[in-house]
């Protein structure tokens, strides 16, 4: 494969599509498709061969906006239509040449001109189950250019000056990541690519690796390079079974096609992808767990230093990265990294990619210059809180996170002023929660997700977690002291400063940030045994046996 | 990672003392008769830095180490004894007490164990934490040991001696969080698993999790001082 | 000086820790200088007094009796001491917890009785879900663990109590002692 060859790929593709008059775009994605949007394809193709027009049909990633699926875009018009059944198949292929369907148009205008679509270009455009697809739109180039035009060290160096910041959450740089494993010594080097996203509400990297698998593909392959690495591992929870499905494809069609393998476009790089799929432990998502896990062994995290760019996969230097991060690579190498640093805020560059979730009109995934306000994703791009109640509060960063209250939305959407906020980046989910939302309630949610989802293997993260919950619902039961509020407080403390990894030291900061900013709801709870939000059903405490 | 010098001058405690490079805080502090708590660690197994009771404050991070794994370098100043560690320390005990069904007066070990030894060393009085009081097995299977679940601190030695040590690999952890459990084979009664009966796992128990069923009352003393000798010996071959 | 007015309590315990205290033997004699034993299971009291100056507390709170008497107990003393293990950490009373109280009435009063197969349902108090150290319901001042605490412990700590001498608890005693 050469970049000669690449351009005949897109000649061809081009070639291909100009035999059509329009496109017709279905979103497959999960959402869409489990509102029969398979159904909605087939109807689609049937209805475009009778009607003689030349109309090319194709299933496409997540298109954005999932609470109007299922979606349909006509291009070249770019016309969008929400909540489209199989019925609508006839009226849509007819109007195709004259004037949209009125019914179906979906006017999301607002939604998208606030958005910049870097890891989600290609989402909604492309068959993410064909290659040339994906090449027809500059994919594999950066890889191309990395290998004939720039040295490990250039495309390291790119990457730092892009200001990229690790994607799955913690928020370290990737370039400083990249030039350490790349310093590391020994002969044999890993990427890994982690794609056990966890997080209640959270399904961007699901979305990339189903809707745009090569791209993840080339960022990890461009990273082997830059480290000096020959194999790579994507660890995929088995929950995400089409993920999985288009990844398997994906690498087949990269090795067919001299992208993955031996020798890569003729140079003495070679790189191979494996797939390893986890078992849907939420802490496997920890590195040095994820590490263990694709070793075979119990996914638990180990005390850090050695950090995996050191010692990590089977002792080796490892490198590893989320998938959002990967898919942003091929884009830096692409454009530059004065292109990619120009977006974003003084010390969060680029775009990021957020599942929006909860009380909002348009759900759904949304990728945005960081920087943004939060009022801008709330009012604009997510079209504001429905059923005319009012904005509570944001959570952000998964059960990690913290609880963002409604008078703070000029916040601007960074790592740094979410952390200063009490809450995390994290991996980009974002649920909100309006007036019908109890917060001591949505604490004990999140710390039963990670009381459940600890490993067990610390002691504070163990049997911490679980004593929050327990105190926690005494709070949303009306059993509670203030004694309680205070040990709450107290166990808080130790979970964040004494456990081993990242689940435990961040389990409490949903707890920590509803007590920063709605602490007069846990008071009302235990003085005077009444749930605000009229969530927590409080009954006078029977303990005496029957 | 090309480190010439050996030799690492270091302050814990307002001490100063030298060390090796590579050597953890923890042994060296041992070295210099400096007391940080353990429960996970022992001497002669692998570290995991599980019961985090030997986190220690390095100056200059305000992250906690934990003092079993952490090795030195040179110019570092360790503090092992900070209220703010104090009080993390009672914490955590408080947590193992409140976690299973600690009986300290019926156990075989009263008077001998780790755990209750830690909690009058650091001045545990009361748990202020509800009990959970988890109901739990006891597996008594074994012709000559018995396995309390209600008991057991999680701790690893068990798994880590027989696995290392003993090369047999009989123990294991089987579920997650607060409903994790050590097992013997998958899951199976330890008197019907593949165990040697070495009785390593019973000598490194901390606790009374792990028992000789031939001892009565709380005569059960345990004696894990054999493993660093072994381990030497092992690698003297 | 008037003497300082001392309770002893017993709610679910085997009555080991007041055995302990009387274990005290001929230093009872000093204590007594000090105080007076006005409410005790070895003392002829029916009713607790109003004003109490020291309240030693044995058993762990089992019963709706138990939980009507550490209240009790609590609004009329000065001083709560949590007495042995049971008061301090549920111990052996606690060990029906993971059952649950039917279990262990149905061994009482059906399996183990040869007549009159029945669980008493007047005089003999219903027994709580969850059996609970002291401090779980009120204030407690001190905490005394041990099973039972030794009588050097006792003299030792209610000296120091009664003297406002210095007092360091995991000096003398600890869980299980």
């Amino acid at each position: 494969m050469t970049i000669e060859e690449l351009e005949q790929i897109q000649e061809s593709v081009r070639a291909e599509s100009a035999k059509f008059d329009f496109e017709v775009n279905v979103c497959m994605d999960l959402a869409c498709s489990s509102q029969g949007s398979d159904k909605l394809r087939d109807a689609l193709v049937k209805a475009a061969e009778a009607s003689g027009k030349k109309v090319l049909v194709r299933r496409t990633g997540c298109m954005g906006p999932c609470s109007s699926g299922p979606l349909v875009r006509v291009d070249p018009e770019e016309t969008l239509y929400k909540h489209v059944t199989a019925g609508h198949a006839e009226a849509i292929v007819s109007s195709l040449g004259g004037e949209p369907v009125p019914a179906l148009q979906c006017d999301l205008r607002e939604h998208f001109d606030k958005q910049v679509r870097v890891v989600l270009e290609n989402a909604g455009h492309i068959d993410p189950e064909k290659i040339d697809d994906y090449i027809s739109r500059e994919g594999y180039k950066a890889l191309m250019t990395a290998l004939m035009e720039m040295t490990p060290n250039g495309v390291i160096h790119r990457i730092t000056e892009s200001g990229l910041r690790g994607r799955g959450g913690g928020g370290y740089p990737t370039g400083l990541k990249w030039s350490t494993v790349s310093k590391a010594g020994g002969d044999m080097k890993y990427v890994v690519c982690n794609g056990d996203e966890g997080d209640p509400g959270a399904f961007m990297d699901r979305s990339v690796m189903e809707g745009d698998p090569h791209r993840v593909l080339e960022g990890m392959a461009i990273a082997a390079y830059a480290v000096g690495a020959s194999k790579g591992f994507i660890y995929v929870r088995a929950e995400y079974p089409v993920a999985v499905a288009r990844l398997t494809t994906a690498i087949r069609e990269a090795r067919r096609r001299g992208l993955l393998g031996s020798n890569i476009a003729g140079t003495t790089f070679s790189f191979d992808v494996e797939i390893r799929l986890g078992a849907g432990a939420f802490v496997c998502g920890e590195e040095t767990a994820l590490i263990a896990s694709i070793e075979g062994k119990r996914g638990t995290p180990k005390p850090r230093p050695p950090y995996p760019a050191v010692s990590g996969l089977w002792g080796r230097p490892t490198l590893l990265n989320n998938v959002e991060t990967y898919a942003n690579v091929a884009p830096i190498v692409r454009n530059g990294g004065k292109w990619f640093a120009n977006m974003g805020s003084e010390r969060s560059k680029g775009t990021k990619v957020f599942a929006l979730t909860g009380k909002i009109a348009n759900t759904g995934l949304i990728e945005v210059p960081l920087g943004i306000k939060l009022w801008e994703i709330i009012d604009v791009i997510g079209g504001g809180v429905p059923d005319g109640h009012k904005l509570k509060a944001i959570q952000t960063g998964g059960p990690s996170g913290g609880c963002i209250p409604a008078d703070m939305m000029d916040l601007g959407v960074s790592y740094d002023a979410l952390m200063a906020a009490g809450s995390i980046m994290g991996s980009g989910g974002m649920i909100v929660m309006d007036d019908t939302s109890c917060m001591v309630n949505v604490a004990r949610f999140f710390i039963e997700f990670c009381m459940t989802e600890s490993c067990g293997k610390c002691i504070p993260c163990r049997a911490g977690t679980a004593q929050m919950y327990t105190l926690l619902t005494r709070i949303c039961e009306g059993t509670a002291t203030m004694d309680d509020l205070e040990m709450l407080e107290d166990l808080c403390s130790t979970v964040k400063e004494a456990s081993l990894c990242g689940l435990g030291q961040t389990a409490p900061n949903p707890v920590l940030s509803t007590l920063k900013y709605f602490r007069n709801e846990y008071i009302e709870h235990i003085q005077h045994k009444r749930c605000l939000a009229g969530v927590c059903n409080i009954q006078a405490p029977v303990e005496v046996m029957a | 990672m090309s480190d010439p010098v050996e030799v690492k001058t270091l302050i814990i405690d307002e001490q100063e003392v030298s060390a090796l490079r590579g050597q953890t805080i923890l042994e060296v502090a041992r070295e210099n008769d400096i007391d940080i708590p353990t429960l996970c660690h022992l001497e002669g197994l692998s570290d995991v830095g599980a019961c985090r009771l030997c986190l220690v404050e390095i100056k200059g991070s305000n992250k906690l180490l934990p003092a079993c794994v952490a090795t030195v370098y040179e110019g570092m100043e360790v503090r092992t004894n900070t209220e703010r560690l104090k009080k993390h320390r009672r914490m955590i005990l408080e947590m193992l007490f409140a976690e299973r069904n600690h009986i300290c007066a019926v156990c075989v070990s009263n008077g001998h164990c780790e755990l209750q030894a830690m909690g009058q060393e650091q001045g545990l009085t009361h748990i202020r934490l509800p009990y959970r009081n988890p109901k739990l097995t006891l597996d008594a299977s074994h012709e000559r040991f018995t396995a309390d679940h209600n008991r057991c601190i999680l701790c690893m030695r068990c798994v880590r001696v027989c696995a290392e040590i003993e090369g047999a690999h009989v123990w294991d952890v089987m579920g997650r969080g607060i409903n994790s459990v050590v097992i013997t084979d998958l899951n199976d009664e330890w008197g019907k698993s593949t165990c040697t009966r070495c009785g390593k796992c019973v000598q490194v128990c901390p606790t009374g999790a792990l028992f000789d069923k031939s001892k009565i009352g709380s005569d059960h003393p345990k004696y894990p001082d054999f493993l660093p000798n072994l381990k030497m010996m092992r690698e003297a071959q | 000086m008037s003497k300082l007015k001392l309770a002893t309590v017993w709610l679910d315990g085997c009555s080991g820790c007041h055995m302990s205290f009387l274990d005290m033997d001929e230093r009872l004699l000093e204590l007594a200088e000090l105080v007076d034993v006005v409410y005790s299971p070895v003392v002829d009291a029916k009713e607790f007094p109003d004003e109490v100056d020291i309240a030693l507390v044995e058993g762990a709170v089992a019963s709706v009796d138990d939980e009507k008497k550490i209240k009790k107990v609590r609004a009329h003393s000065k001083m709560l001491i949590a007495m042995g293990d049971c008061a301090v950490a549920g111990n052996v009373p606690s060990m029906r917890n993971p059952f649950g109280p039917q279990p262990i009435l149905d061994r009482a009063y059906i399996e183990n009785a040869s007549l009159q197969q029945q669980i008493p349902c007047v005089v003999v108090p219903k027994l709580l879900k969850v059996v609970r150290p002291i401090h779980e319901y009120v204030k407690v001042d001190v905490f005394l663990p041990g099973c039972p605490p030794s009588a050097d412990t006792f003299h030792t700590a209610l000296t120091a109590l009664l003297t406002g001498g210095p007092l360091d608890i995991s000096e003398l005693t600890r869980f299980g002692a």
